[in-house]
């Protein structure tokens, strides 16, 4: 949700759908980004200053000096364990301390051993450990060069093009960092004066204004900037969020790709727009690397990307043997802070993936209900009315986990409390859910009504823990409930706080299966700048500019909390939020914000969630259907079609569209959404899975193809179809009408099962599969075992102790691989009891076994085998089935070639070996 | 519709307390079905795909497409679950809601191994539906009793109408022929009158006109005199000279031969030949005695807003509504601000010739054949009115004759009548076969949800739904509409109203025309139960 009020109005005149763009800033209306912008690269003013470096074990320090103004910086840098290289730039002596962005990095960064390999008067190169890495040092202009392979002492004077490609390199040169002037701006402007040869004095150094807003900019111009050359590489991806293609495109000559966390009323695609998240992290991949950048950095921030390479022919060239390098540039322009970049060497994706979960850490485990599906509208209208549609499902047998209730199930927009007419029972209502064993969550925004008659108001008035403008009193802007306060989450005591409002005491009417969503915590203002907060309002010593974009992680991180202690830290929280940043992985799921109910709005759906999925943040979804505008059936059924194939799978609606619950399109269109919520279902050990794994070890549940054919150049560009993991290849339909759509199956030698019918394709080619209105082009890789429960019930919850059904493809070498985990499905009991199951399955030379991967687990399930469906195997082989001493009947499909094995009855914790004789 | 499913009931229990004693079978199967479940004997799946030794049936592996060998279990995704639940209605289950923790039939019998504390409340639903239903079957009674006058009633109103439309069509027949013969009567006495003012306004024309003739002639003479400046009797050609107005080749002068030219040629003419000379400059001369009389010119905007001040210090409170609301107007509307702010333009009236008299009052014969022709007339108006009544008054009754009140009628008893229902917020209006309101407690405008559109019930009884639609418009949305729902009552009442989608709304209405006979309803499920 995030509807404007005043944006409605400007609307209504202009009768477009379209974002009102005269809102958000342009690139030339931010003093700072029109400004670095402008720099061209070759002017660098910086030098090292080689005589002041400084090594211990694994930190090397350097001073810089901007010959132009004579102002000292300091270069710290650091090896981080598992080939990540950190790069801190600040100013040496600042009038004023910069912001360094806290609460985002993991623990500590574990560091290795930086050695000085040779140094000479032009600059030092030193050793990053292993795999012949080497980071050069160039002193005039300041220069970073990171290398691979044996040539790499040769480029250290080299210019841009490397003679030395195709290793891969890396080059940070040109950078710049506008000083904090806090009281010597005489001095800043001589230097501008110099620097560019102009006397005018420039705009918006010291103050700004953008429509009727005025930004005071106490601390002066303050941005940073910094550039990436990529030799070699051509595809990045990342800095989400945008509406647009996974493939980031060149900004020449149009505008940056801008990340600012803002509420953005009915954005348009494919444009570099900023808008409700933030990650500063970008990947480039080529088919020999995949690396990342993080640039870390809170406050307004621009990304220009430009290429060498023209549309045609390039690449070709590259191939070719030609002079030049397939190159990318990239520069990161930030408008406060320090530059603190972590570059992430890879050199396969899904060690970038592992590289940035050790710096930001990996995806929460949400509790296994988290990943049913979620039936939410703006607004369900009282008590009755969540009943009714609570019995709608039952009615036509469609399972559901949660109901969700937007703002107006609140008293007046006071969050923490019910309408008092509407929803006067909380408790009676969500024992009535939890009699389904389902679940619900209610909306908590952090704008909070000025309302001394409010509590929640009036303990934050106290405890003074509000967000202040720029004059000490209590920032106020306007929200949903007209006046509010914004709390300052970046404030540790405020968190602490708000968390303790999630006790079952604290927050009447609630009990533990209600779950919690943050929306508006951009932060929303409806009277802001860009429907924002200003940026010189305080939190603490420090200006919003600086901590903008951290704001929403803040309060997902203090709402999570309070999830986690209302249990005692023994039940797995759920918290959708929509603002986010790097690092809000760990507090749950975020999904795509108010879009609407288009056709192109469904195609942009998976572009969007694998950006984020690249940068950690796998809880991802759209509103299914649409939130603006109301969807034809056809739309909606392929939209519920597409998401339940997505890891965040929630239907959502607008308060002004009709109602759309699943039944209400007719019969046939009620089946076919069944139909999908149902595949969703079956489907879910296999998700739980994927998202234990994301858990453990960083990597995304929604793959685009590429990170698991980081070989295969025709996947590079792919973003209409996507991976699970690795092993289940969805190609929604997302054609208005289709009668077919044509899907790639990558792998050169492999095979893929369609996993309705069965039929074995063979990889690397382009499939073209016709389509009904019932199809979901889904195909299983060969070489897989996926664990399905296809009892599908109310809700998951139902389902804890139904048995197993595996689908085993077997590949060309007739073998199989994959993983059965189960736990509870919401304690953290798997942490910190090791109270789990996680075996691996592998189907080799005829016997289908099951193995503990974790002896020191302890866990039992009451879910056992039922089927076994091997996919590919040959007649011959198919003789006669034996399951230790107990023979299992079996049955055997020749027209599709599909082995079932009825009914082999094991534990699924159990080991356990079935052998074909 | 709900009398049609609760009677059911009934009859459902007869049938299961008849078979108390527990016949056999497997779990979930029902009694209809027991042939088909044979012990020891291969079982064929319903759908006859194919036939599965006796000892797969319910071993929780489902064997039948058509979920058939799993009645008692949640092995098929399709398969259901008979709950004979004594005491109550038997009923069918999805099998996947066999044993997932959640008592869905009454008897318990579903969660046979899932650990659910389930209590049999078979009884007490049995109980429980069996005062509601002897409830709602008393009210059905009186409803339909209550129903039966309606219709009674709803039939003399007919009657009553249909003879009130008779009577009107008779009076209307009169009434056209009473304002034909006033019209002529009215026509008749207009003639004379139109002569008669005729005459009198010519009489007055030709007196105005010798009036105008004379004064043309005393102006003429002062004329002469003044122009004869050296008081000759002639009026010469240096004399007309000073008389720039008369320049007629508009260059601001008039030249000798000009004078020439205005006087026929000659030097100087005398007062007798000053007649003709006149007729051409009589429309241009400015007398010199005379100031030049200034062109009409708008009244200054100052003065006219200093006039407003001055009011406004009587009534200042007056004039700060009146800036609050120009200032309203600024930002909605900029064209109409402009316009408002534009000086008011006052123009000075026109000048009368003040020896021009008010036309004389008509004589005493004219004046009462105008008053006898103003009777007729208004005999005449009457008389139309009078016919345009009637033609109301039959379009009303006809209007509300051509409205589908039901096969008998029964709904015509809520014509132009309006119900109300008070919620926390808002009062809700209803005016059957009109429009639906809603109106804020607390004030505020009303807003209109909907005016009649058709009845929109089942195809087997239409007259269980009335739709409502093209109320006022949402924003981005469709036009308010509503859906009123029609139960069995012995009241006429609006139960209540809901929104259940944005600007669709529902409203529960009960009335006893919607009343079925309680005997026909028993009597046509007859069928419906046998199986």
């Amino acid at each position: 949700m995030g509807l404007l009020l005043g944006l409605c109005i400007s609307l209504l005149l202009g009768g477009s759908w379209a974002v009102d763009r005269g809102n958000f800033k342009t690139c030339d209306q931010s003093a700072f980004c029109k400004r670095q912008r402008a720099l061209k690269p070759g002017q660098s003013p910086y030098r090292a200053l080689l005589d002041t470096l400084e090594l211990s074990d694994s930190r090397l320090t350097l001073q810089l000096i901007n010959d132009n103004n004579k102002v000292h910086l300091l270069l710290e840098l650091y090896r981080l364990q598992g080939n990540i290289t950190r790069v801190k730039i600040n100013e040496l002596k600042p009038l004023k301390p910069r912001y360094e962005v806290p609460d985002v990095l993991v623990g500590d960064q574990p560091t290795e051993p930086l050695s000085v390999l040779s140094q000479d008067d032009n600059g030092v190169v030193l050793s990053l450990g292993a795999e012949s890495q080497r980071l050069i040092v160039s002193a005039r202009p300041f220069r970073l060069d990171i290398m691979e392979g044996p040539e790499v002492l040769l480029s250290l004077n080299s210019r841009v093009s490397a003679p030395v490609s195709p290793v891969f390199t890396l080059f940070c040169h040109l950078f710049s960092l506008f000083p904090l002037m806090h009281q010597s701006c005489h001095l800043y402007l001589c230097q501008q004066a110099e620097d560019g040869g102009k006397d005018k004095e420039e705009d918006g150094l010291w103050e700004e204004t953008f429509k009727t807003h005025t930004d005071s900019k106490p601390n002066g111009p303050t941005s940073i900037s910094l550039d990436f050359s990529l030799p070699g590489v051509e595809h990045v991806y990342g800095i989400p969020e945008h509406a647009d293609n996974l493939k980031l495109k060149t900004t020449d000559g149009g505008e940056p790709y801008r990340l600012y966390n803002l509420d953005v009323f009915q954005y348009e695609l494919y444009n570099p727009m900023a808008l409700y998240g933030a990650v500063p992290v970008m990947l480039a991949h080529n088919a020999q690397r995949t690396m990342g950048i993080f640039w870390l950095n809170a406050a307004e921030t621009w990304v220009d990307i430009s290429s060498n390479t023209t549309v045609f022919g390039k690449m070709l060239d590259f191939v070719q043997g030609s002079s030049e390098t397939p190159q990318t540039d990239v520069r990161w322009i930030s408008e406060s802070g320090i530059i603190d970049v972590f570059i992430m060497l890879g050199p396969k994706p899904s060690d970038v993936f592992s590289q940035y979960a050790s710096l930001t850490g990996t995806q929460s485990f949400p509790p296994l209900a988290g990943l049913g599906y979620h039936q939410c509208r703006w607004n369900y209208n009282d008590q009755d009315d969540v009943k009714a549609v609570d019995q709608g499902f039952d009615q036509h047998d469609i399972p559901y986990d949660f109901i969700w209730l937007d703002i107006e199930h609140t008293d007046g927009k006071r969050y923490f409390t019910w309408d008092p007419e509407k929803f006067p029972q909380p408790k009676e209502m969500l024992h009535g859910i939890k009699d389904k064993r389902r679940k619900m969550v209610a909306i908590v925004d952090p704008h909070i009504k000025v309302d001394s008659g409010y509590k929640i108001h009036s303990e934050i008035r106290a405890r003074d823990l509000y967000v202040k403008n720029k004059d000490g009193g209590d920032y106020e802007g306007w929200c949903w409930p007209g006046n509010s306060g914004y709390p300052d989450f970046t404030n540790p005591e405020m968190r602490a706080w708000w968390a303790s409002m999630f006790a079952y005491d604290k927050y009447e009417g609630s009990m533990e299966n209600l779950y919690t969503w943050n929306d508006m915590n951009e932060p929303s203002v409806f009277n802001g700048p860009e429907v924002t907060m200003y940026k010189d309002a305080m939190h603490g010593k420090w200006e919003h500019r600086d901590v903008h974009n951290l704001y929403g992680l803040y309060v997902h991180m203090a709402t999570t909390d309070g999830l986690i202690q209302r249990s005692g830290g023994t039940e797995r929280p759920f918290v959708l939020t929509r603002a986010f940043f790097a690092g809000s992985q760990r507090y749950g799921a975020v999904w795509t914000g108010d879009n609407a109910a288009e056709w192109d709005h469904l195609k942009i759906s998976i572009p969007m969630c694998l950006s984020l999925g690249l940068v950690g943040i796998s809880l991802c979804g759209a509103d299914v259907g649409g939130f603006f505008k109301s969807p034809s059936a056809e739309l909606l059924v392929r939209w519920y079609q597409t998401g339940a194939y997505q890891p965040f799978f929630r239907a959502h609606a607008h308060l002004d569209t009709p109602r759309r619950e699943p039944w209400l399109f007719g019969p046939e269109n009620t089946a076919l959404i069944r139909d999908a919520i149902r595949q969703r279902y079956t489907l879910l050990p296999y998700w739980y899975q994927q998202f234990y794994q994301a858990h453990k070890t960083g990597q995304p549940v929604m793959r685009p193809l590429w990170v698991e054919y980081p070989k295969d150049t025709a996947t590079f560009t792919i973003d209409d179809e996507f991976l699970i993991g690795q092993d289940l290849l969805v190609h929604p339909v997302t054609e208005e009408g289709a009668r077919g759509v044509t899907a790639y199956l990558p792998g050169q030698g492999e095979v893929w099962y369609d996993v309705h019918t069965f039929q074995k394709h063979n990889g690397a080619q382009n499939l073209y599969i016709p389509v009904t209105m019932s199809s979901i082009p889904v195909f299983q890789r060969g070489g897989s075992i996926v664990p399905r429960k296809v009892r599908v019930r109310r809700s998951s919850d139902c389902m804890e102790n139904d048995p197993y059904t595996l689908y085993v493809a077997l590949s060309p070498q007739r073998v199989a691989v994959g993983e059965l985990y189960i736990d509870d499905g919401h304690t953290f009991n798997f942490q910190t009891k090791k109270e789990f199951i996680h075996r691996s399955l592998t189907f080799a030379n005829n016997a289908l076994a099951s193995r503990n991967l974790f002896p020191e687990s302890n866990f039992s399930t009451d879910s056992w085998i039922e089927k076994v469906l091997i996919l590919g195997p040959s007649s011959r082989q198919s003789e006669c089935w034996v399951f230790l001493t107990t023979s299992v009947e079996f049955e055997f499909e020749a027209s599709m070639s599909v082995l079932t094995l009825r009914k082999p009855g094991m534990n699924a914790g159990a080991d356990w070996t079935v052998v074909l004789q | 519709m709900m009398t049609c499913a609760a009677l059911l009931i009934v009859i459902g229990m007869a049938v299961s307390s008849a078979a108390a004693v527990e016949v056999q079978r497997p779990r979930g199967v029902p009694l209809s079905k027991r042939q088909f479940y044979e012990e020891n004997k291969p079982f064929t799946c319903l759908d006859g795909s194919r036939t599965i030794p006796f000892d797969r049936v319910n071993d929780d592996y489902c064997d039948c497409r058509d979920g058939s060998d799993e009645p008692g279990t949640a092995a098929c995704p399709n398969g259901s679950f008979h709950c004979t639940n004594a005491g109550f209605r038997p009923t069918f289950i999805p099998s996947s809601r066999i044993n997932d923790g959640i008592c869905d039939c009454c008897d318990t019998t579903d969660e046979y191994n899932s650990g659910a504390k389930c209590e049999n409340t078979c009884k007490e639903l049995g109980q429980k539906e069996h005062e509601v239903l002897q409830k709602m079957a008393e009210i059905t009674k009186e409803g339909f009793l209550l129903k039966q006058q309606l219709i009674q009633e709803a039939k003399n109103r007919q009657q009553e109408k249909q003879s009130k439309l008779t009577e009107l069509q008779n009076n209307k027949k009169e009434l056209e022929e009473k304002v034909e013969a006033l019209r002529t009567v009215k026509e008749t006495a207009e003639q004379p009158e139109k002569e008669a003012k005729e005459l009198h306004l010519k009489a007055w024309e030709e007196q105005k006109a010798i009036i105008r003739a004379e004064k043309d002639k005393a102006k003429m003479a002062e004329a002469f005199l003044e122009l004869d400046d050296d008081a000759d009797g002639f009026v010469a050609v240096a004399e007309l000279q000073t008389h720039a107005e008369l320049d007629t080749d508009a260059d601001g002068t008039v030249s000798e031969t000009e004078a020439q030219g205005l006087l026929g040629g000659v030097d100087h003419v005398d007062t007798a030949s000053f007649e003709k000379v006149w007729d051409n400059i009589k429309d241009k001369y400015v007398s010199e005695s005379q100031p030049v009389e200034p062109a009409p010119v708008d009244t200054p905007p100052e003065e006219s807003n200093k006039l407003a001040d001055n009011d406004s210090e009587q009534y200042p409170s007056d004039d700060d509504v009146q800036e609050e609301e120009e200032e309203d107007e600024e930002e909605d509307d900029y064209p109409e601000e402009d316009f408002d702010k534009a000086p008011p333009t006052v123009k000075t009236p026109p000048k009368k010739d003040e020896d021009e008299e008010a036309m004389p009052p008509y004589d005493d014969e004219t004046r009462v054949l105008i008053d006898a022709a103003q009777k007729a007339r208004d005999n005449f108006e009457e008389s139309e009115r009078a016919l345009r009544d009637v033609d109301d008054q039959m379009k009303n009754i006809e209007k509300e004759i051509s409205f589908d009140f039901g096969p008998d009628s029964e709904f015509s008893y809520l014509y132009s009548q309006c119900y109300e229902l008070t919620t926390s917020e808002y009062i809700y209006k209803l005016c059957p076969f009109n429009r639906v309101s809603q109106k804020p407690k607390y004030g505020g405008s009303e807003t209109n949800l909907g005016t009649w559109g058709t009845w929109a019930g089942p195809e087997d009884n239409k007259y269980l739904l009335m739709k409502y639609e093209h109320g006022t418009g949402c924003w981005q949305g469709p036009n308010r509409s509503t859906t009123v729902k029609l139960t069995c009552g012995k009241e006429t009442t609006v139960m209540s109203t809901s929104e259940p989608s944005r600007c669709e709304y529902l409203m529960e209405f009960t009335t006893p025309a919607v009343c079925q006979e309680p005997e026909a309803v028993i009597s046509s499920l007859h069928g419906h139960d046998e199986f």
